[in-house]
């Protein structure tokens, strides 16, 4: 994989940035407009597909590693489990519990705020991050592939 | 009517699925299916002129409350949120079965399945 | 105004549908592996289409990005293979047979499909004590989110979105462990 022409360089390294911007902000508006960790978890990993794709694999692979984009992800799904440990710690409901809405926000009227919704934009951003970075290693692990020369020669 | 031809495309999948030979166009009739039951999960919940379950400065009363208006004409969110899981999941679950054919492209030379089965012996 | 965005979108979910279905054929019956990859793109854009007919915008952007990861993933796997071409088919009987059964459950399912109510009335929610009229109900007022849809994912029903962080770990472990390279030496290497 070397990557490909110029024209295709220079453009993906312009719209790569406006692709992670997008997906940064599909993730935090998520519980105000459409999207949500889902969406901009994987506009995230395509951004970096885009850069894998046009530059190669090796230039990816500086940006964010293979162990790196492991640790990410581990880092997202912990992220989710704490935000669901806080509400059984911090409320009397349990799992899940949205403490910080049902606490210190409830009854104010604070709809249509970026900070709003308690632990859903928390939620948001695990998930984005989880998928974002699972996704990558997907793609990172099929372009690494290559035909194993030794167990052909065997056979 | 809708619901007929949304199975229609079920059926399509189900006999890709079935009887094809070529590994990846097994996988291509699983990833049909999935869309046919994603469509059909989410036609259950729609509502005719209905609106976005995503609520607007307009739907709200003083106060907090929603408007009757809303109430009556959201579709239904709860099926969108399943599909929504189930659309990221279906995504993992191609990978695995793309890095399954690729490893037996690579080790028999071929997407034949009645092939690889000769091989095994 | 209403009347005439009703009369309007039947038409285009029965044009978005048939395009679908062309599209699933075509993708079944070619013969050539890289332009029925293509036609599975097309199916899934036709999809998020129809998802935003459907008044269901955050399904739609999902779909449509997951759309073009998933044409990365089977394109790399169906280019640069030489062998894709696969002519004849099954055994004659064998055909036939799976063709009888898929037929039968055709026709099974468009009669119970009979018995669902008409579309555009959205099923769960007409159900009396139904979860969902409780989610449009109480959702702004107890989780804060004008999403209704993330009120859902991440809070009513947040033990869905674990497990599917769960699937979605384990389908990387798979296949991760099927494609890693080194898989014979590291079999061949005692346990330290």
């Amino acid at each position: 994989m070397k990557g490909m022409t110029i024209i295709v360089k220079t453009i993906s390294s312009w719209v790569k940035v406006l692709i992670f911007l997008f997906g940064i902000y599909i993730v935090l508006f998520g519980h105000l407009t459409p999207g949500g960790g889902f969406a901009g978890g994987v506009i995230l990993a395509s951004s970096y597909v885009l850069l894998m794709l046009a530059y190669g694999r090796e230039f990816a692979e500086e940006n964010l590693s293979l162990p790196v984009a492991s640790k990410l992800d581990s880092v997202g799904a912990l992220l989710f489990a704490a935000v669901a440990l806080c509400g059984l710690c911090c409320g009397a409901a349990g799992f899940f519990f949205n403490f910080i809405q049902q606490r210190w926000f409830a009854g104010q009227d604070r709809a249509f705020d970026l900070v709003s919704a308690g632990t859903i934009p928390l939620s948001n951003i695990a998930i984005g991050l989880k998928v974002g970075a699972s996704l990558f290693l997907i793609i990172l692990v099929l372009s690494m592939f290559r035909p194993d020369t030794s167990t052909n020669e065997k056979e | 009517m809708p619901y007929a031809l949304c199975f229609l495309l079920f059926i399509i999948g189900l006999y890709c699925a079935v009887v094809k030979k070529n590994m990846v166009k097994i996988v291509i009739g699983i990833m049909v299916m999935e869309y046919s039951v994603n469509l059909f999960l989410v036609m259950l919940g729609f509502r005719t002129g209905g609106t976005a379950p995503i609520i607007g400065r307009d739907d709200i009363v003083t106060g907090g409350t929603l408007t009757e208006l809303f109430i009556n004409s959201s579709v239904d969110p709860l099926p969108q949120a399943l599909v929504l899981t189930a659309i990221v999941i279906s995504l993992g679950s191609l990978a695995l079965m793309i890095s399954i054919c690729i490893r037996t492209y690579e080790k028999y030379g071929t997407f034949d399945i009645t092939r690889i089965r000769r091989l095994k012996g | 105004m209403m009347e005439r965005t009703v009369r309007m979108e039947m038409p285009i979910f029965y044009a978005l549908l048939l395009f679908m279905i062309i599209a699933t054929i075509i993708a079944v019956e070619t013969k050539n592996l890289l332009s029925s990859v293509i036609c599975i793109g097309a199916i899934g854009f036709g999809a998020s289409l129809m998802f935003l007919f459907l008044r269901a915008p955050d399904i739609a952007i999902t779909q449509i990005v997951v759309e073009v990861l998933g044409l990365v993933i089977l394109i790399r796997a169906t280019i640069s293979r030489d062998r894709t071409f696969i002519t004849g088919d099954r055994e004659f009987f064998g055909v036939v047979v799976s063709v009888v059964v898929v037929l039968v459950i055709f026709l099974a399912g468009i009669k119970v499909l009979e018995t669902l109510p008409p579309f555009g009335t959205a099923v769960f929610a007409e159900t009396a004590g139904a979860a969902s009229q409780t989610y449009v109900r109480e959702g702004l007022e107890k989780t804060g989110a004008a999403n209704l849809v993330a009120s859902v994912i991440l809070d009513y029903r947040a033990y869905d979105t674990l497990g599917e962080a769960t699937v979605l770990f384990t389908s990387i472990i798979g296949a991760t462990v099927i494609l890693r390279r080194k898989s014979r030496k590291l079999l061949e290497e005692p346990d330290i």
